[in-house]
């Protein structure tokens, strides 16, 4: 998958979150992922297909991180994981699905995105939709942590060639 | 005036419902609200409450928005009930096709109060 599309997920998944959520999120290195296990208690997935590509895009939240990003969200405090959180994690993706294809879109990939799925769990896992290099985005918020990935249909060069990075 | 329509919001995520909710009333002193998790929902409610103002998602289950902007416009009762689109579908190809379809306006999440008041009161000040 050539990175430049990874970007408007990056700038995405911060506007929402700063928009929507008033929270700051900053994001790691992003890396190759080698296995489905998500790296947060729970996460939302949304497929995206278009005439050239078809891919996936995950946003898997710690428990500390959702809640107090739904808090702020709500306007008040939620302190356990339960619909209303479940909820809010698809709508997150989802908007953050929809802003990314905005951008992509003008970068010449049209996407198509389907209604997400929430999956709760410790060690759940997540399945891309299809076999192609996935690659994960850690962000960083003053109350945890969360990780996106993407996982995009390319024809081309091995993406471990141009990432020159290992999953950690 | 604004406190005393009647709006519908139609859209799966029930917190986004509640974001809505709430914005609608700090922004408008709006409090006659229902709620629609999907179209046919939204469909049962237009059909027996007198609202004034729609504002739906795109992408849900079972009738999508544009699905049911369609059918509202195609029908004489609520042809001319405002119809704004709050959604994550930003592409311009979806607000061409709503646009065609008889869209009154359109809100791309994420959205703040202040996209919400700007694109509402015009609604809100002359009911239409």
């Amino acid at each position: 998958m050539n990175l430049k599309y990874i970007e408007p997920f990056i700038a995405a998944t911060i506007h929402v979150l700063e928009t929507m959520a008033f929270t700051q999120a900053t994001a790691g290195d992003a890396y190759l992922k080698d296995d489905q296990t998500a790296m947060g208690d729970v996460s939302g997935i949304i497929g995206m297909t278009g005439k050239e590509s078809s891919g996936t895009l995950s946003v898997s939240f710690t428990k500390n991180s959702i809640l107090a990003i739904v808090s702020n969200m709500f306007g008040d405090e939620i302190t356990e994981l339960n619909n209303e959180i479940k909820d809010a994690v698809g709508e997150i993706t989802n908007m953050i699905s929809g802003q990314a294809r905005q951008k992509l879109e003008e970068m010449g990939k049209s996407l198509d995105a389907a209604i997400p799925t929430v999956i709760t769990g410790i060690n759940h896992s997540i399945k891309h939709i299809t076999t192609y290099p996935i690659i994960a985005v850690p962000f960083s918020t003053d109350n945890g942590d969360f990780t996106i990935e993407i996982c995009l249909e390319e024809e081309g060069v091995s993406l471990r060639r141009k990432i020159g990075r290992e999953t950690p | 005036m604004a406190s005393e329509m009647c709006v519908l919001i139609v859209d799966d995520f029930s917190i986004m419902r509640g974001i809505i909710r709430r914005m609608l009333l700090k922004e408008f002193g709006t409090n006659n609200i229902f709620e629609a998790e999907d179209g046919i929902t939204a469909w049962q409610i237009l059909s027996s409450e007198k609202i004034d103002l729609v504002l739906c998602d795109w992408n849900m289950p079972n009738m999508t928005g544009l699905d049911l902007l369609e059918k509202v416009r195609s029908h004489k009762d609520f042809s001319k009930v405002p119809f704004i689109m709050i959604t994550a579908e930003g592409k311009k190809e979806n607000v061409i096709e709503a646009t065609k379809k008889g869209v009154s306006g359109y809100i791309i999440k994420p959205f703040t109060a202040k996209d919400l008041r700007k694109k509402l009161s015009p609604i809100f000040q002359t009911g239409e």
